[in-house]
């Protein structure tokens, strides 16, 4: 069915019986081509485009509980291409441009709202910083502004300007930067991906791979065996625990990431705006409530709930920068859990299996590059090389020195 | 979360900074032949397991001691705290 705005009155006037499921509930068969274990943003997107793009057949995506219903739904909705190293930003300007481009392409209402990110700085080497960012952005084909304090007082005027510890200086403006609404993208590519005739198998959970002389020949799940010519696991968050039943030990450690949403509100912030001398981060979403979140909470966890210590961190660095916050309520938080690589940047590769790929290591930048995984992903499993914005993503990068650290902090997952 | 320190009794977890894996106690011989492939497993790989984890506490706004915390990542319940000093001394090193 496809979906439109005539679509919408005709069903209005006959009573809404016309609509159908907008995807089959799918039983699995017995073997597949590719089987995409994870039914999140990623493992959705690259079955999408597997068939779309790249002519897979007999493609299924296996989903432990419902798709939607890990982190593509757990997370704060914010799109961006505004990466500094030369392995990240085509990577995720390449994402940007298919967010661009989502909602036609899928026929499906993602609510797309291209509504600017802004990054603040608070001292001349943050501004440096920032240029030199901006600068690497617009090579890339990405967009930056610098802008002042009067540029950003302009736009934000409610800010905390006066701070005498953390002045704001200006800030770097990502205008294409914005927002999604992150369960329609899930929806969006299952819908788009069923049409195509992809299996989504919810309610299956992978409990381990049959592999034969060090090829993978199937996956063993709660539904029974499934035979695969290619398995990718895409199941951020888990993938150490998914990967641990091939044998494989990864770069990665699973952390907690709280985000939290305050009553609603009249229309109060227009875009994104990012503290930079804290790490807080806040955008107001259409229903009206503040979506804001932080930093990890720091410490290995698989328990998608966080503690209190950094509840107070994000509140009070919250607060700093707009103090006008100080008077709203908080109505929910939740906890994430975040595949934090060792480098602070994603994989998408081939494993040391034949016929076994990867798909991980997402930190907690895995939602703005759901289209682009998606499409590397997709582009992996089909012609076996990586995609040419994907390139560095490579499981082997540690032993090679070709690392992708984004922070400079070196091999501490916590601090990326 | 209260780290029961083996000393000073029970903590806030907020006073101590987390380093990751109890395995990093364990450096290889940088004199082995497999020297670079083990730093590389020892650097960068970890088991991040869902369940008991030991793992490597330092407290820092404390008496500045490093323990080894057994905790559930699953719960976050923690079982069993130690001084690091003892587990490696324990393990044959530090001497």
């Amino acid at each position: 069915m496809r979906y439109s705005g005539f679509r919408v009155i005709k069903e209005a006037l006959t009573g809404h019986k016309g609509w159908t499921p907008a995807w089959r509930d799918a039983s699995p068969q017995a073997d597949y081509d590719y089987v995409i274990i994870g039914g999140g943003g990623h493992g959705l997107a690259a079955a999408y485009y597997l068939a779309a793009q790249f002519g897979g057949k007999r493609i299924a995506v296996l989903e432990k509980g419902w798709i939607g219903g890990g982190n593509v739904g757990r997370n704060t909705t914010i799109i961006r291409s505004n990466y500094m190293l030369d392995g990240n930003e085509p990577f995720y300007e390449f994402s940007l441009k298919l967010w661009e481009g989502l909602e036609q392409e899928l026929n499906y209402n993602a609510m797309v709202s291209q509504r600017g990110i802004l990054n603040l700085v608070h001292s001349d080497a943050q501004r440096d910083g920032a240029r030199r960012r901006g600068n690497a952005m617009i090579l890339n084909g990405s967009d930056a502004e610098l802008l002042d304090t009067e540029g950003v007082r302009k736009l934000y005027p409610f800010l905390n300007f006066d701070n005498a510890r953390f002045p704001i200086k200006g800030g770097l403006l990502h205008r294409r930067g914005g927002t999604v609404r992150h369960d329609a993208v899930a929806w969006g590519y299952a819908r788009g991906a069923d049409q195509l005739g992809v299996d989504i198998i919810q309610n299956c959970e992978v409990t381990g791979f049959r592999i034969e002389n060090g090829k993978v020949k199937g996956v063993e799940t709660s539904r029974g065996y499934i035979g695969a010519k290619k398995v990718a696991s895409s199941v951020a968050g888990s993938s150490s625990r998914v990967m641990s039943l091939a044998g494989l030990r990864l770069p990665i450690e699973s952390h907690v990431l709280q985000a939290f949403v305050s009553e609603g509100l009249k229309p109060t912030i227009p875009g994104v705006i990012t503290f930079g001398a804290g790490h807080f981060y806040c955008s107001q979403s259409d229903k009206g409530g503040l979506v804001f979140g932080g930093d990890i909470d720091g410490y290995n966890s698989y328990a998608q709930r966080g503690n209190l210590p950094v509840v107070e961190d994000v509140v009070e660095s919250g607060v700093a920068l707009i103090p006008a916050l100080g008077r709203v309520r908080l109505l929910r938080g939740w906890g994430g859990i975040m595949d934090m690589s060792m480098d602070g940047t994603p994989f998408i590769d081939r494993t040391p299996i034949d016929g076994l790929y990867f798909n991980g290591g997402w930190c907690y930048g895995g939602f703005k590059a759901t289209p682009a995984a998606g499409w590397c992903l997709a582009h992996l499993l089909a012609t076996d090389t990586p995609h040419e914005t994907a390139t560095a993503y490579r499981l082997d990068r540690f032993r090679t020195g070709h690392i992708v650290d984004e922070k400079g902090q070196g091999a501490q997952p916590n601090l990326h | 979360m209260i780290i029961n320190h083996p000393l000073l009794g029970p903590r806030d977890a907020a006073e101590f900074v987390y380093l990751g894996d109890a395995g990093l106690i364990d450096r290889p011989d940088w004199q082995a032949d497999d020297a670079a492939q083990a730093f590389h497993d020892y650097m960068y790989l970890r088991d991040n397991p869902a369940g008991l984890h030991r793992e490597l506490w330092f407290h820092e706004q404390g008496d500045r001691s490093w323990l080894v915390v057994t905790r559930n990542t699953v719960t976050h319940e923690i079982t069993n705290v130690e001084l690091a000093r003892d587990v490696a001394i324990a393990q044959g090193r530090g001497q």
